[in-house]
Order: C-alpha cells, then sequence, then structure tokens
C-alpha cells in the first residue's frame, strides 16, 4: 500500500493486453512489474477488516482441475470471490468427462453455460493452449504438465521481492533443488527469475535435469533478448553457496517412472534441503517450497518450519497474485473487444 | 482544443480556506473529524484542507486516501484498467465523521464508490463530501456539502484541475472535448469524467 506521500509520485502507466495468461515467455517484464503492483493493492484489500472488493462484481469465474490440487484450486476461487465474482468449480472425476467427453467439448460447454474467465490445470503440457483456442473468454493456466504454472512463479517472484533488501532481484542468487525435470514451476519460474536478472541455479540429479543445460547453453547465446542465463547443476554445495533464495521442489513420486532415482532415501541423503546444507546459503537467506511438501524426501521438517521459510508468505501471497491476474485478465477482455469509455 | 481558465491557484487557495472553515463549522468543532482524499488530486486536495484546518484551529485532523478503482461499476467500460493508486485510511473510521474531498464533481459516480468504498473500512457516523469544482450533470442522487466553485458545463466540456503537488502550478480550466472514441480513462489526463 502506498502511502499518501508516494502516492502522489507518477508511475507509469503499462496496459495489460494479454487475454489469456497461460505462460510467461510473452509476458514482459513491464507487465510482470504491473502485476507485482496490482498484487500489492491486492495485499491491501486482504489487510482490510472486510476482504472483498466489487471490482468483478457479476463476472463468472469456472475452475477446470483435471489434476488433483488443494491450495491452487482453493487459492483461485478464494481470489475469485474476493474479487465478488460468481465461481463455478468443475470437477471432470465427476463429470461428463468420465463418459468420455473431449477437454473441447468440456470447455464449449462451460462457455455456453456462461463461464468468462476459465482457470484450468490438465496432466497434459499444452492443453490451454487448446482450451484457449475454443473458448471465447480468458484462459488462466493453473498448471499443464511439465510445462508451465505462471501463478506459481509469479507468486514465488512476489515473495522473493517482499523478503529482499530492496524488492530487488537483480543480481540475487536463487537456487531451485529437486525434481526440475517434471517441474512446470521450474520452467515457469525461469522465465521470470530471468527477466528479473537474478542468478538462477536450478540443481538435482543428472537424470532430473536432463533437457536444461541445453536451454541454459542457448540462452547465453542471447536467444532470447530481455533474458539472462542460468546455471544448471548437480554439485548441491555449489548451488548453494551464498544463495539468497533457496527452493525445494517436490519429488514427484506420480511421474517417477524408468528409473531415474534409485531410491528416495538416496535423494535425500545428497540433495534433501536440510540445516546443515542450508546454512551453506547466505545469513538471511529464505527458504521456499512451492507444495505439497514430502517432509523428509527433498525438504527436512525443521528446515520448512524454520525462520528462514516463507513457505506460508507464499500461499497467502499466491491469493493476491490471482486477484491481481483476474482482474487484469477481466479488463484485457473488453478493450480486446474495442468497447469504448461513457 | 481552447483552454478557458476559471481559477487562479489564489482562487483555488482561498476556496480551500473557506472550505475548511465551513467544515469546522459544520462539526461544531474538530472532534471526530477526518479528510480522506479520492486518489488521485483529491489527496493533495484533502491535505491542504488539513492544513488550513490546522492554522486557524491549531488541531491537525487525521488525513487518508482512497483508491476506488476496485469499486468503479465500468470496469468493462474502459479502454484501459485504470492505474492502481493506493489506499492509506491511518484511523479508525468508526464514529468518526468522514469528509470526501474530491477535485471535480460531475455524475457523482466516483463518489458512490467512494462511499461504499468508505464502509468497508468502518462505520462512519457520517460521510460528507467537499469538491473543488461541480460541475453538474449528476446521475445519481449525490450532493456536496461543501463547494469551491459552482461552474455550469455542457458534456462536451471537460474540466482540468492541476494542482502544484502533482502537475506542478494551481490553476482550473476548461476545455471543449476534442477526443478519440477510443481514448483512455479521463481519469488519467489529470480531468474529471466519472
Amino acid at each position: 500500500m502506498t502511502t499518501v506521500a508516494s502516492a502522489q509520485t507518477d508511475i507509469p502507466a503499462t496496459a495489460w493486453h494479454h487475454r489469456h495468461l497461460i505462460d510467461l515467455d510473452v509476458v514482459s517484464w513491464p507487465e510482470i512489474d504491473l502485476i507485482m503492483r496490482t498484487t500489492d493493492e491486492m495485499k491491501g484489500i486482504l489487510a482490510r477488516p472486510i476482504r472483498k472488493v466489487p471490482a468483478l462484481n457479476g463476472r463468472r469465474v469456472t475452475t477446470l482441475f483435471y489434476e488433483a490440487s488443494t491450495r491452487t484450486r482453493v487459492s483461485f476461487e478464494t481470489a475469485a470471490r474476493n474479487l465478488s465474482a460468481d465461481v463455478v468449480s468443475v470437477a471432470p472425476a465427476t463429470s461428463s468427462v468420465t463418459k468420455g467427453e473431449s477437454l473441447v467439448d468440456t470447455v464449449r460447454t462451460l462457455e455456453a453455460l456462461g463461464a468468462e474467465i476459465l482457470v484450468m490445470r490438465h496432466s497434459v503440457s499444452g492443453a490451454p493452449y487448446l482450451a484457449a483456442e475454443v473458448f471465447g473468454g480468458h484462459v488462466l493456466n493453473g498448471g499443464d504438465g511439465w510445462h508451465a504454472h505462471p501463478t506459481q512463479a509469479l507468486l514465488d517472484l512476489y515473495t522473493m521481492r517482499e523478503n529482499l533488501p530492496g524488492g530487488d532481484l537483480r543480481g540475487r542468487k536463487v537456487a531451485i533443488v529437486g525434481d526440475i525435470l517434471h517441474s512446470r514451476v521450474a520452467r515457469s519460474n525461469i522465465w521470470s527469475l530471468t527477466a528479473a536478472g537474478a542468478d538462477l541455479w536450478l540443481c538435482g540429479p543428472a537424470t532430473l535435469l536432463r533437457g536444461m543445460d541445453r536451454w541454459a547453453t542457448a540462452w547465453s547465446g542471447g536467444a532470447i533478448p530481455g533474458h539472462g542465463r542460468f546455471n544448471v547443476t548437480s554439485d548441491i554445495e555449489a548451488a548453494l553457496h551464498d544463495a539468497d533464495v533457496v527452493m525445494g521442489l517436490r519429488i514427484q513420486r506420480e511421474r517417477m517412472q524408468g528409473g531415474l532415482l534409485p531410491s528416495l532415501r538416496e535423494y535425500a541423503a545428497r540433495f534433501q534441503l536440510n540445516a546443515e546444507r542450508v546454512s551453506l546459503a547466505k545469513p538471511g537467506a529464505i527458504v521456499m517450497h512451492p507444495g505439497p511438501m514430502n517432509e523428509g524426501v527433498e525438504i527436512a521438517p525443521d528446515v520448512a518450519i524454520s525462520g528462514r521459510s516463507v513457505i506460508t508468505d507464499q500461499v497467502a501471497n499466491g491469493v493476491a497474485v490471482r486477484m491481481a491476474l483476474l482482474y487484469l485478465l477481466a479488463g484485457a477482455h473488453e478493450a480486446a473487444h474495442g468497447e469504448t469509455p461513457l | 482544443m481552447t483552454d478557458r481558465q476559471i481559477m487562479t491557484g489564489d482562487e483555488i487557495r482561498r476556496a480551500i480556506v473557506r472550505i475548511s472553515h465551513e467544515i469546522v463549522e459544520k462539526q461544531a468543532g474538530t472532534q471526530g473529524l477526518a479528510l480522506v482524499g479520492i486518489q488521485r488530486r483529491g489527496v493533495p486536495l484533502a491535505k491542504r484542507v488539513a492544513d488550513a484546518i490546522e492554522e486557524h484551529e491549531g488541531v491537525r485532523v487525521p488525513v487518508g486516501a482512497l483508491d476506488i478503482t476496485f469499486y468503479r461499476d465500468d470496469l468493462s467500460l474502459v479502454a484501459q484498467q485504470p492505474i492502481v493508486k493506493g489506499t492509506d485510511l491511518p484511523f479508525d473510521l468508526s464514529g468518526a465523521t468522514v469528509v470526501l474531498v474530491d477535485d471535480v464533481l460531475y455524475t457523482g459516480r466516483t463518489i458512490r464508490c467512494a462511499m461504499d468504498a468508505l464502509i468497508d473500512f468502518g462505520r462512519p457516523r457520517a460521510i460528507r463530501l467537499a469538491v473543488l469544482i461541480d460541475r453538474g450533470h449528476r446521475e445519481l442522487p449525490i450532493r456536496a456539502d461543501h463547494v469551491g466553485k459552482n461552474v455550469p458545463t455542457s458534456r462536451e466540456e471537460i474540466v482540468k484541475v492541476h494542482v502544484a503537488e502533482i502537475d506542478g502550478a494551481d490553476e482550473v480550466s476548461i476545455a471543449r472535448q476534442v477526443r478519440a472514441p477510443d481514448a483512455g480513462t479521463a481519469d488519467e489526463t489529470g480531468t474529471a469524467g466519472n
């Protein structure tokens, strides 16, 4: 929240013009900054006695989650309700999807039932792009396969900015440790953290880093303007040394086919974020995890609840970030359709 | 587009001093009084009213800032989202007499939004309204308690309030509207359209 004095300084106006949010690859740094500033205001609303504003009064938000989720779905639904939107929650396990209805037909049906903003999660990478092709409203990706989880990356960025002195990630060392291969969280974080100018390190067993080194090398050649290089390593000490941010990722047992890991015990012995390893990071470093955690596997229970842990901040900030995105997307719709102001 | 000046800096200053006296007179003192400026130009105006009250009453009344962006009923009607500028109400509204301060009173919709927003923060004993310019054309049953200057206008005209804190100088002028139909929100250009 701005104070009376700072409210008088001019903030450069950046228009939001994306109809959908599926990944952060097409979102520019000024646009990410606009999301962060809008999130600040949403946090202000969450601190009020009445945590609700009428900004999306009468707008219809539908959540369609093909994969299990508690925090993301509840976070989106809470965010939508805080903005006074009407929320419909579809659980494919109890819907016509079990009768063989295709994604395209489900999306068309939900649109005919009045959905304006569709928040979806799907186990197939790229599924939201298909939904966006047939849906007349806005698609907001709540996680697709290994591909992307943009709202998680944005709440991670917001939480880092909130906890780092000066709120600036330029030159800050961020170590993401765990199952990088299967992680949509890591992939979306690559876009936002390199755009923010962070010194990003991805760390895990070589089998769970496959393909990442080629991505990192391609970017060091300036393949994508505005995005910095990131580092890939299996050396946990090198990754954690002097880090400002340490983020653990869940070992995704459900995706762990084909002998990628000898055993969870061996993973824990070599890569678990325990107190000793985390002490390699800077004294004021923060510990993050997108959840759900396998405590005792990728993160030690005492680290998860230590004073350095901002894991519950991440959950709380998730609601504010999702309020900001719902608000920005809902406004973009009318602009795209050329409505004129009164 | 030709601008015609309707208030000079001196006239603005005198209007604010008069409004400050009216507010104190109506409240029979400064007890329980709070000023809330509506973003953006209502905020510096509220501070100036508080300064004037301090000068003649020797009491500093609390001043807050209110952003009504999330309370607007026309998100679907503006070409770009209005930029949120921050709400800061560093005092308890419950039981207070809150004087909303804005630069221009036009349709009354901004004031309706502001009242909705205020009531979400607490239950004021009373809400009053002070504006520098009342230009008419109300679309809601709202009137100001304290007015700097009544200015008859046509809907095609735009009233521009400039304050030193934001625009570098104090002035109110009126201009003929020459705007593309898809122009941004009036608030962003320093004119009052809502």
